[in-house]
C-alpha cells in the first residue's frame, strides 16, 4: 500500500481508474473516454506523449530509487510541453525531495507506507527556502 | 565582491536550519545513512580517513579579509588550527565533529559564505581564473558569469539527483589559468567575429580513472544564452547518463559513448526548445552581479624604490605576475613551503593573509586551483613590505611554477581511498630542489601527484604526473609525462613500468637531468622539450639505472 503526500499532507489515493502501461498508445487498444492516466518509466521520452498530452488526466512518473534523478527532467519536461493534467511521482522518495518535486510541476507523490511511518506527514511540511532558479527570471 | 543581498541572507540561513533538523532526523532514525548520505554531502560533509572532512565552497576562489579571518577562526575553534585549500578552490578541514557542523555554517553565513553543494552528485562550486578582473590577457572578468551560474545552480531542482558529480569551470581570457578543459563543462570567454563577448563551450572533460580533455561542443554562444544552453547540457545528462556504474557516470564517458556529433544535436535540440520559453534573465539582478566584479579604484601611478634584497627580487621574479596597471602587480603566495603539507596554511598565516590584503591589496584574494594564494590587486610600490611580512610568516617561498610549487591530493594520509601516500613524496621531491637557483635554473615545471586512480592532484595533466597504486600490498608509482591543463590542454603519456616508493625521487631527478642536457636554451621549458624530443629519450633516461642495475 501506499500513500498520497501533497502540500495538504497525507492521504490516501483518491484516483479510482485504472492506470495504464506507457505503450498504450502504440498497441492499437481502446484509449478510455475519461480517467486516461498512464505510467512513465523513468527511461521513456517525454515528447512521445505530445498527441494525447491533452486528454491525458494523470500521469505516473517512476522513481525506482531516491537517487535515481531522472524523475525530475521528466516531469519539468512534461510540464514544458504544455501538460497541464496531474502529475504524480511514484517511489522511495524522502521528505527532503518534496520540495524538488513540486519546483519541477509534481502536485504529489506515492510514497510506499513503510517511508510514510519512518518519515511521518509533519516531515513532509515544505519549508520556506527561496528559490534562486525562479528568481532569475522573475 | 558579490554582497550577499536579503535574498542570499535568508538563503544561507535557511539551508543551515534545514541541515539543522536533516542532523536530528538522521539522528531520531527518521532518516537511513543512505538516504543522509546525500543530503550531508550536499552540505560538504564527508567521511574520512580519520574522521568527517567538511569542504567549504569559495565561490570562484574570490573572497575578502574578513572570509578569511572567519576561516582562520573555525580553524581554531572547531578544527586543529589549520585549513586546506584544495584543487577545486574549497577549504577542507579534516577534523570537524558532525554535531558542530550546523554551528560551523551558521559561522559561514555571518560572512556570507556557504559549504552547498562541494560535494554529492550535483553541480559543484563553480571554478574561475584566480588572475580574474586582474590578468592583462581577459576579455571580461569570467566571475561575473560565475556567480550567475552559481545562483542557478544552487538547489536547481531538477539537478540535485544526477548521475555523478558536475564540474563547471570558467576562464576570462584566451589563456586558460582555470584547467577548464578538465571540468565537465568548461567555459573559455571569446569574442564573435564582430566583436561581442560570448563562450566557447567544452564538454565531457574531466580526470579520474579516465581522463578525458574536454571537446568543443559549440564555438560560440552569445551570452545572453548561456543558461538555457547549460540547461540543455544537463537536461540531456540527466536523462541519459548512465546510473548501472558508479565509474561510467560522468559526462565524459556519455559523450564518448554517444559520440560528439550525436551529443551536440541533442543538445542543441534541447537548447532550441529551452531557448524559445526561457524568459530573459531579470536585467535588473544581472546589473547587479555585473557590480559587484567592478575593478577597484587603482591609486595614481608612484615611483617605485629599486629592488635590492636578493630575497626580495627571486620573489618578484617567481611569485608576481603583471597586473593590467602596469604600475600594480598580482602577487602568488606559495602554500608549498619545501618539506610542508602542498595547500595547508595556518591560522596565523590567514589572519596574516587577511592583513596584508585589507592594507595593501585593495582586501581581496583568491585561492588558486593550484592551491596557493593570491593577492590581485597590490600597488608595486608596497611589494617590499609585503615580502617582509610574508617571510616573518613563513609563507615567502619564490617557487609559484617551478618544480617545488607541486599540486598533490592528502593521499593515504587523510583520504580512505588511497592507494599510497602523495604528501610525502611531493615533501621529498621539494626538499630534494630545495635550492631555489636550482629550482630557477630547471624553469616552469608542474609536477602534480594523487595517491589513487581518482586523480584529484591531477597527475594526467602534470608535466610530470605522479600517481600511486597498491601492487599487491606495495605502494607503486606510474610515472606520465607531457600533460598540460592549459588551453593547449592534453593527457600525459604513461613512461612504462612503476616505481617503489623509495624510487621515485631519483626517477623524477633522472627526467630533470636528461631535461637539462637536452635543452637546447636555458629559455626552453620542459613542456616544450619534450614537445619537441618525444617520449624516447625521457624514457631511456629514467629506466637506464635501472636496466643497468638488472644487467
Ligand atoms: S586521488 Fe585518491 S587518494 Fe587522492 S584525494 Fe583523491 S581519492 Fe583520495
Amino acid at each position: 500500500m501506499s500513500v498520497i503526500v501533497t502540500e495538504a499532507g497525507f492521504a490516501a489515493d483518491s484516483w479510482t481508474h485504472e492506470f495504464l502501461p506507457f505503450d498504450v498508445f502504440w498497441s492499437g487498444q481502446d484509449l478510455p473516454e475519461e480517467g486516461l492516466a498512464v505510467e512513465f518509466p523513468n527511461d521513456r521520452e517525454p515528447a512521445d506523449l505530445l498527441p494525447w498530452l491533452d486528454r491525458v488526466e494523470l500521469i505516473r512518473v517512476a522513481f525506482p530509487a531516491y537517487t535515481d534523478g531522472r524523475g525530475f527532467s521528466i516531469g519539468r519536461r512534461l510540464r514544458e510541453l504544455g501538460y497541464t493534467g496531474r502529475l504524480r511521482a511514484v517511489g522511495p522518495l524522502i521528505a527532503d525531495q518534496f520540495r524538488m518535486a513540486r519546483r519541477v510541476g509534481f502536485d504529489e507523490l506515492e510514497i510506499p507506507d513503510t517511508m510514510a511511518a519512518r518519515q511521518p506527514e509533519a516531515q513532509w511540511k515544505l519549508r520556506e527556502q527561496g528559490s534562486y532558479l525562479r528568481r532569475l527570471t522573475a | 565582491m558579490y554582497q550577499y543581498n536579503d535574498f542570499d541572507q535568508a538563503f544561507v540561513r535557511e539551508r543551515v536550519a534545514e541541515f539543522r533538523d536533516q542532523v536530528e532526523r538522521r539522528i531520531a532514525g527518521s532518516l537511513t545513512e543512505a538516504e543522509f548520505l546525500p543530503l550531508r554531502l550536499r552540505n560538504g560533509l564527508y567521511l574520512q580517513l580519520h574522521a568527517y572532512m567538511f569542504r567549504i565552497a569559495i565561490p570562484y576562489g574570490t573572497l575578502n579579509s574578513r572570509k578569511m579571518r572567519q576561516l582562520a577562526m573555525i580553524a581554531d575553534r572547531w578544527d586543529k588550527g589549520y585549513g586546506h585549500f584544495t584543487t577545486r578552490q574549497n577549504i577542507q578541514f579534516n577534523w570537524p565533529k558532525l554535531r558542530d557542523v550546523p554551528d560551523i555554517l551558521d559561522a559561514l553565513a555571518d560572512v556570507e559564505m556557504h559549504a552547498n553543494q562541494t560535494s554529492g552528485n550535483c553541480i559543484r562550486n563553480v571554478t574561475a581564473d584566480h588572475f580574474a578582473g586582474a590578468a592583462a590577457d581577459e576579455i571580461e572578468d569570467p566571475r561575473a558569469t560565475a556567480e550567475l551560474l552559481r545562483q542557478w545552480s544552487t538547489d536547481h531542482p531538477e539537478f540535485l539527483y544526477l548521475p555523478r558529480k558536475f564540474k563547471i569551470g570558467i576562464t576570462g581570457a584566451p589563456n586558460d589559468r582555470a584547467a577548464t578543459k578538465t571540468h565537465d563543462i568548461g567555459l573559455r570567454m571569446v569574442r564573435s567575429s564582430d566583436g561581442l563577448p560570448g563562450y566557447e563551450v567544452s564538454v565531457g572533460g574531466g580526470l579520474g580513472r579516465t581522463p578525458i580533455i574536454g571537446k568543443v561542443v559549440r564555438e560560440y554562444l552569445p551570452k545572453a544564452d548561456l543558461i538555457p544552453y547549460l540547461e540543455a547540457i544537463l537536461q540531456v545528462y540527466n536523462l541519459a547518463g548512465r546510473r548501472d556504474n558508479k565509474f561510467k557516470a560522468r559526462l565524459k564517458i556519455l559523450v564518448n559513448e554517444t559520440g560528439l556529433d550525436e551529443i551536440r544535436q541533442q543538445i542543441e535540440a534541447r537548447f532550441a526548445e529551452k531557448r524559445a520559453e526561457w524568459p530573459p534573465i531579470n536585467p535588473g539582478l544581472l546589473a547587479e552581479i555585473e557590480a559587484a566584479f567592478t575593478p577597484p579604484v587603482f591609486e595614481p601611478a608612484a615611483p617605485v624604490a629599486p629592488v635590492l634584497s636578493a630575497g626580495l627580487r627571486s620573489f618578484i621574479d617567481t611569485n608576481v605576475a603583471e597586473h593590467k596597471q602596469p604600475h600594480y602587480a598580482i602577487v602568488t603566495v606559495s602554500l608549498k613551503p619545501i618539506g610542508g603539507t602542498p595547500g595547508d596554511a595556518t591560522s596565523h598565516q590567514m589572519r596574516v593573509l587577511a592583513d596584508i590584503a585589507e592594507e595593501l591589496g585593495h582586501d581581496d584574494l583568491r585561492i588558486s586551483h593550484e592551491q596557493n594564494v593570491v593577492f590581485p590587486h597590490v600597488p608595486r610600490r608596497h611589494l617590499p613590505e609585503i615580502y617582509d611580512r610574508l617571510k616573518a610568516a613563513g609563507l615567502a617561498t619564490a617557487n609559484i611554477g617551478l618544480v617545488s610549487d607541486i599540486i598533490a591530493c592528502p593521499g593515504m594520509d587523510y583520504c580512505s581511498l588511497a592507494t599510497a601516500r602523495s604528501i610525502p613524496v611531493a615533501q621529498e621531491i621539494a626538499e630534494t630542489f630545495a635550492d631555489i637557483d636550482r629550482q630557477r635554473d630547471i624553469g616552469p615545471l608542474k609536477i602534480k601527484i594523487s595517491g589513487c586512480i581518482n586523480a584529484c592532484g591531477h597527475h594526467h595533466v602534470g608535466h610530470i604526473g605522479i600517481l600511486g597504486l597498491d601492487r599487491a600490498g606495495v605502494e607503486n608509482y606510474q610515472i606520465t609525462l607531457g600533460g598540460d591543463a592549459t588551453e593547449t590542454a592534453v593527457v600525459g603519456d604513461k613512461t612504462g613500468p612503476g616505481f617503489a616508493y623509495d624510487e621515485v625521487v631519483p626517477a623524477v631527478e633522472r627526467l630533470i637531468g636528461a631535461y637539462l642536457d637536452m635543452r637546447t636554451e636555458p629559455g626552453e621549458t620542459f613542456l616544450e622539450t619534450f614537445r619537441r624530443v618525444g617520449m624516447g629519450p625521457f624514457k631511456a633516461a629514467l629506466y637506464e639505472e635501472v636496466r643497468s642495475d638488472a644487467a
